[in-house]
């Protein structure tokens, strides 16, 4: 099998990542669930996580971050903790429906919505940004980059200009948290929200979130936190306030060794490699005439994806062949992100998404460049 | 049973926070561990830190250097 969906999930993962998790199956009971050895030992696997990803992130207090199954749940946490009646909220037709359903929800309970456009390579405009800013609106709710067409967008940016108006920043980091820097001082994030097991390398059903100090988010969840038992109200204070239920210890060990393992190997030298790859497929593949390519490439600042159609084929045909026929594993179809798709014009066809890992090869590279074109000839 | 001593009792707001004392006081070599809140002191769960008293001084300048706000520092007799 030659694994290229990598932005939906990475298959391959560091070695120690595995043996975290079945040392984790072997020793972990349950974090803040009394001072036992076992209880103690998950509560300092899963604090050391969140330094490593404090680290990570810029954050400085480890207590900033907050453990979640996923990005999606990040997000819902984030977004209908947030806003209330009468909120304006600003976001991009680049988000994937974990931004936008959770943002639909809020409208229907009265938040007002801007979705900003983009140009035909799928690049959003700064100025059209801060033209959407009104006197109610809270905050910018975006992607660091397009799961669709890889395109970034450049949150330093949006930070600023944000800031310069009192607005929150809610970012999503889920195809970028590992590969790209993320620095919410610098980029002036207030919430970051990730998934552990795209491109941080880790087990599924791991993720999280940065809050920025002094930002409030109602809590979705309550119940079991092992402290203040006999108050009837959850914990306020982070980050279990946003933590109720046992944490996904195994996970997150998991999660904390796949973080070690980034900072051992670099991030830098990952981000060139996945990118290198990348530029080789498109490069290959966006010379064979009937082969359309989706998004910027006139920048390397972008996420590892490069999303294509055949002529007119279907995707979900196309990815099918790919797969019985050479082995190579794509993501076809609509890739939960309507309103790109929908900007793209590719809501009949869909669109063919390769996207790399640190992990493959040149030669893999060229054996997808070989089936495309194979099949564009066909 | 152990016998009881007196030793100061440090609660935390979150499990979290009991980690962040937990390691900064292994770093400061500031002596102690961690054990159960005792019933004495909340009829909660959670996790305290015990140590001697005499480590008072080194364990308020430790939360202040951190961050890490106690919920309540007591003195109770507590089995070591």
């Amino acid at each position: 099998m030659l694994y290229l969906d990598n932005a939906a999930t990475t298959i391959h993962k560091p070695e120690e990542v595995r043996a975290a998790v079945t040392a984790a199956f072997d020793t972990l009971g349950n974090a803040g669930r009394g001072a036992s050895a076992p209880s103690l030992d998950a509560s300092r696997v899963i604090y050391e996580t969140r330094e490593k990803l404090a680290r990570l992130f810029h954050a400085g207090d480890p207590r900033r971050i907050v453990f979640t199954a996923n990005a999606t749940e990040s997000l819902n946490i984030a977004l209908k903790g947030l806003f209330s009646e009468g909120d304006h909220v600003i976001t991009t037709v680049l988000e994937h429906n974990s931004v936008l359903c959770p943002l639909y929800e809020c409208r229907k309970k009265g938040v007002e919505l801007t979705i900003l456009g983009c140009d035909e390579k799928g690049r959003i405009s700064y100025e059209e940004m801060e033209s959407a800013v009104r006197d109610n609106t809270k905050a910018v709710v975006c992607t660091h980059a397009s799961n669709l067409t890889g395109n970034m967008i450049a949150l330093e940016q949006v930070g600023t200009l944000g800031k310069k108006h009192g607005l929150l920043l809610i970012a999503d980091a889920s195809q970028t948290a590992g590969v790209w820097p993320i620095d919410v001082g610098k980029m002036q994030i207030d919430v970051l929200c990730f998934t552990g097991h795209k491109s941080l390398l880790g087990p599924q059903g791991t993720g999280g979130m940065y809050v920025g100090e002094g930002v409030r988010i109602r809590p979705l969840l309550s119940g079991g936190s092992g402290i203040d038992t006999y108050n009837e109200a959850h914990p306020a204070e982070m980050p279990t306030a946003l933590e109720a239920g046992t944490l996904n210890g195994h996970g997150i060990a998991g999660l904390g060794a796949a973080v070690s393992w980034i900072e051992k190997t670099g991030m830098d030298r990952i981000r060139q490699r996945e990118l290198s790859l990348m530029r080789r497929f498109y490069n290959g593949v966006s010379r064979i005439p009937g082969v359309m390519v989706y998004g910027d490439f006139d920048t390397d600042e972008r996420a590892p994806v490069v999303s294509i159609n055949i002529l007119d084929y279907d995707s979900s045909e196309v990815s099918d062949e790919l797969s019985t026929e050479y082995g190579i594993v794509t993501r076809p179809g609509a890739h939960c992100a309507p309103l790109m798709h929908r900007a793209l014009g590719t809501v009949e066809q869909g669109a063919v998404r390769f996207s790399f890992s640190y992990y493959n090869t040149e030669e893999e590279v060229e054996l997808a460049i070989n089936a495309v074109r194979e099949l564009a000839y066909d | 049973m152990r016998e009881k001593e007196l030793r100061l009792v440090v609660t935390f707001h979150t499990t979290a926070d009991a980690m962040a004392m937990e390691k900064a006081c292994r770093t400061m070599e500031i002596p102690g561990r961690l054990i159960p809140v005792p019933r004495s002191i909340s009829a909660g769960c959670g996790l305290a830190w015990c140590a001697p008293l005499t480590a008072e001084e080194d364990i308020r300048a430790v939360m202040e250097a951190r961050g890490i706000g106690p919920e309540g520092l007591y003195e109770c007799m507590v089995r070591m």
